[in-house]
């Protein structure tokens, strides 16, 4: 048995081979564990895309350790291919040296000619440079079930298909994973079929036996459990935070959540959620459109519910006129963008974070709104509670900005302490005392935000709507320097969001460049800059949270540094706002693929900054 | 606050009953109304002013959500709670009040354009959910707001400022359409006629569920008398045939009645035997019958209740799954969701 510190693994397959599940297992079986972990689910937007084909290859990575780590890593370690397509997708990313584990079953010559191999890879000598271990798993598979298929009750095709948990166990006594999850995994997910239960669980049983019997891995490895910070630990995905986010939410301002939502790749997940949550008097509507979706939750705001609409970029272009009445309305309201790369439809599965712009300034007039991003999965449901407290204390729609990579990426998440779960009560608008008049535009002084009076208060009926209105009273008003007035008041309510001051991560204060993110760049990052310090070099990183306002501090940090650079997966956008603030000429970098950034290449980059002010050799 | 109470309206059960019996003149604001003069919204607001106070239900329990158009300024001349929202959107945004808030009396009001052009997704969807909504959708058939454009009802072959070579368009017919989308209350009145508008009105809020009610409004503007045929004294009697549960369906002239066609359709004939004349059920299960009835626009005019049938409401069928889940929800309910069932601890 060997010790390692570190290890990343890649399940690749058909987009049909159950590779998600396969690496959302050996996930669960790893945090159990306690080790440290980041993932990168990477799959195609069709459901069950050509089989055998390079764009039907679906892919889950798994990085664990026994320290902190926060990136789902660059390089595979280890690759599981369960066919020609995924070994040919994803050999560019291996190192030499990395471990192969292929399914030869599948290595078939129609196979291979699909993916335009002529000749074998596991024949020609091209694999020379790694470890390969060929092992059939497919008719291990089918052979270690057959008891159950004598029984006449399992076919040979659902036999075949219990390969990826042949795997996983494989994978699972490679690396000393606890099984006791998966077992109890698998019979509950297939409680309605023994027959099926019992095949995968055989299959689980047969790989890790295999592994255990056979002379092809000489070692084993283990990854000891990462000290972390004291306390009670899951493993969650952002999407899944962020929907707890908002129940808890709206359970601290004792309000009923409304969410509104059209399905679309990748926020879906939080509408089902959510839809299983009913019994903390969350209603969930599954509108006609985008529009629609917006539509109930503005009236539902209206009524006085927490409401909630959640999309990905084409969504939020369609909801854009009905966020600007939520602007004009001024009523709470919080608008959730999974990004996706675009533009248009884009590549739904893929991840980017090229909405910031649509985000500040995608609406017709001046309509400005806070926007929010978490920086990792388990940050989501932090993220979620801050937009929900923004928009209820300053009664404004705020746009939340996570994307593909933090929806579906999972890390472990130290649990709260439900006593510190902050308070968001708001008052309601009371009937006013005899003689007094009620002005729905009638601000509060310190957060300008006006008071919310729902339907249902004796006294308080009132019109509002999409037309300027009067300030004080909210009657129509075309007066010229009542709309400046207006204009100015609604930015001004915005800007005086208060949002925390930037940490600025510097250990010796002396560092002369910054390297500055916002969202889910953050791992990458703080990996690389932490890669720097480790070989002596001094850099400084610091990581946006609030896109707007921007803290108040930002303009002092980013003239403390020589030089300030912005890796994002845009071309980019926030470098664009920053200039165009405090005329800091930042330096962008920027690289749209649909994939998280390599921790290495943004290392690289660092240097190189490094090395042009001359404070790296 | 006010007590709940049972007026016997399915729709407004949940609804706070008033303590204080209210007047029209109750429902009217202090903003003036900016409507063209002869414009017959006046007559319309003046109708539902006047029909308000007979609901019995609290004033601040009822709101008014319009889109844009000019029958959508509406709300800001009715002394409840309103919002006057975007293009089309008013039925989007009045199912997140509707069902979230039961204790509310909800109204839209909608145009031909706003309702039925941009806005027409929102409309047959809130129908077939049976969201409950009363729908006021006043049908001038043009575009008034934005000056004279031909709207969905208009008329093929119509000149407006965009056709002036004559529209293309083949019209939709509102009640049709709703009835295609499974609409379980459809209704036509007239502006100018109070007393029968009240009666829909009544029957409208009455209706658990959607209500659909398309009202003929004259724009004396840009479309004045293209509802003539059944308002002009000369010859509306021989053009309307007013919809009555258990009466035949004749024109108020008698001269002309609707019987039952070879195909299961329905057909209008001159001097009919009375014995072959349909008696009108609006409460037919099978909406082929309304349906037929909504088809016969092109000959003469059905005014009144089409259809009104029971279902189950969406906002009812929401409440009650949500006080099923919520009975199961135990103190401790947040942190068991945010643990879930795999957690480690680490000292």
């Amino acid at each position: 048995m060997q010790r390692l510190s570190r290890v990343v693994i890649r399940f690749a397959g058909d987009s049909g081979d159950g590779m998600q599940l396969t690496g959302d297992r050996f996930t669960q079986e790893t945090a159990a564990f306690g080790n440290d972990l980041s993932t990168l689910p990477n799959f195609p937007a069709e459901i069950r895309a050509p089989a055998g084909t390079l764009p039907g290859v679906s892919s889950f990575q798994l990085h664990f350790a026994d320290h902190d780590i926060i990136t789902p890593g660059d390089h595979p370690d280890v690759l599981v291919a369960m066919n020609p397509a995924a070994l040919k997708a994803n050999m560019g990313d291996l190192e030499p040296g990395a471990t192969i584990i292929v399914n030869t079953d599948e290595f078939t010559k129609r196979a291979l000619t699909k993916v335009g191999y002529t000749q074998s890879p596991l024949e020609d000598g091209s694999l020379t440079k790694y470890s390969v271990h060929q092992v059939p798993l497919t008719s291990m598979t089918t052979e270690a079930l057959t008891e159950i298929r004598e029984s006449g009750e399992l076919g040979k095709k659902e036999a075949e298909r219990a390969k990826n948990m042949f795997a996983l166990g494989l994978l699972s006594w490679l690396y000393h994973r606890p099984t006791e999850g998966t077992l109890t995994f698998l019979q509950q997910k297939f409680a309605h079929n023994p027959v099926l239960a019992a095949a995968n669980i055989k299959a689980f049983e047969a790989g890790w036996a295999y592994g255990e019997t056979t002379e092809a891995f000489e070692v084993s490895y283990e990854v000891a459990p990462a000290p972390m910070p004291s306390g009670t630990y899951r493993n969650i995905t952002g999407n899944t935070a962020l929907a707890y986010g908002l129940i808890t939410a709206a359970q601290r301002a004792e309000l009923p959540l409304f969410l509104g939502a059209y399905p679309i790749t990748p926020a879906s997940d939080i509408l089902h959620e959510l839809a299983r949550q009913k019994r903390f008097g969350v209603r969930t509507f599954q509108a006609e459109d985008e529009i629609a979706a917006v539509g109930a939750a503005i009236g539902a705001s209206y009524g006085g519910s927490l409401a909630v609409t959640t999309s990905s970029g084409p969504g939020i272009a369609l909801k854009a006129e009905a966020v600007g009445l939520g602007i004009m309305l001024e009523l709470p309201l919080v608008i959730c963008n999974i990004q996706r790369a675009g533009p248009s439809t884009g590549m739904p599965t893929k991840t980017e974070q090229a909405d910031l712009l649509q985000a500040m300034f995608g609406r017709n007039g001046e309509a400005p709104l806070p926007i929010i991003a978490p920086q990792s999965p388990a940050d989501c449901f932090y993220a979620a509670i801050d937009a929900a407290r923004i928009a209820l204390t300053y009664r404004t729609p705020v746009m939340l900005l996570s994307d593909g990579y933090l929806a579906n990426g999972a890390e472990p998440w130290l649990l709260p302490d439900m006593t510190e779960l902050p308070d968001l009560r708001v008052e309601f608008a009371q009937t006013p005392a005899e003689g007094q008049e009620f002005l729905p535009y009638q601000r509060d002084p310190d957060t300008l935000a006006r008071p919310w009076a729902i339907p249902g208060t004796t006294g308080l009926e009132h019109r509002i709507g999409g037309l300027e209105k009067q300030d004080g009273t909210g009657n129509i008003s075309y007066d010229p320097m009542n709309h400046d007035h207006m204009v100015r008041t609604r930015a001004a309510k915005v800007d005086g969001v208060h949002v925390d001051d930037l940490e600025v991560d510097d250990p010796t204060g002396n560092a002369r460049v910054l390297a500055l993110g916002w969202g889910s760049t953050y791992g990458p990052i703080a990996a690389a800059v932490r890669a720097l310090r480790e070989q002596g070099h001094e850099i400084a990183r610091a990581h946006l949270r609030h896109l707007n306002p921007f803290p108040a501090n930002l303009g002092d940090v980013l003239a403390r540094y020589d030089k300030v650079i912005i890796p994002e997966m845009n071309l980019g956008q926030l470098a664009t706002l920053i200039r165009a603030k405090y005329l800091v000429d930042v330096v962008s970098y920027d690289k749209v693929r649909g994939l998280p950034f390599p921790s290495t290449e943004l290392a690289a980059v660092f240097r190189g900054a490094l090395l042009d002010l001359g404070v790296a050799a | 606050m006010t007590d709940t109470v049972d007026l016997g309206l399915p729709s407004l059960r949940d609804v706070p009953k008033t303590r204080v019996p209210q007047k029209a003149g109750d429902f009217k604001t202090d903003q003036e109304v900016r409507w063209c003069p002869g414009c017959g919204d006046y007559a319309i607001l003046a109708a539902v002013q006047g029909f308000l106070p007979s609901l019995g239900v609290a004033r601040e329990n009822i709101v008014f959500v319009s889109g844009i158009g000019c029958s959508s300024r509406f709300p800001y001349y009715v002394q409840t709670y309103g919002m006057h929202s975007i293009h089309g959107r008013a039925p989007a945004i009045a199912t997140g009040l509707s069902v979230s808030r039961p204790d509310l009396s909800v109204w839209v009001v909608t145009g031909d354009g706003d309702a039925l052009s941009i806005g027409g997704n929102h409309l047959i969807h809130a129908l077939r959910r049976n969201v409950n909504l009363k729908i006021l959708l006043f049908n001038n058939q043009i575009y008034g707001l934005t000056k004279g454009q031909y709207s969905p009802t208009s008329e093929p072959g119509k000149v407006t400022k965009s056709t002036p070579l004559g529209s293309l368009d083949y019209p939709f017919n509102p009640l049709s359409l709703a009835i295609g989308a499974d609409a379980t209350f459809v209704a036509r009145s007239i502006d100018s006629d109070r007393k029968h508008l009240t009666s829909v009105l009544q029957a409208a809020a009455a209706h658990e569920g959607t209500a659909l009610v398309e009202i003929y409004q004259n724009c004396n503007i840009f479309n004045d008398g293209a509802f003539d045929a059944v308002k002009d004294s000369s010859v509306r009697d021989a053009n309307t045939l007013a919809l009555q549960d258990g009466e035949p369906l004749l024109t108020a002239d008698g001269k002309r009645g609707v019987i039952r066609d070879e195909h299961g359709g329905l057909r209008l004939v001159d001097e009919p035997n009375l014995h072959d004349v349909i008696r009108h059920d609006a409460t037919l299960d099978d909406s082929s019958y309304a349906y037929s009835l909504s088809r016969l626009d092109s000959q003469v005019t059905p005014i009144g209740v089409f259809r009104a049938v029971e279902r189950p409401s969406y906002d009812a069928l929401m409440a009650e799954q949500l006080a099923t889940a919520t009975s199961t929800a135990g103190p401790d309910e947040l942190r068991k969701l945010l643990h879930g069932p795999n957690t480690w601890t680490v000292d």
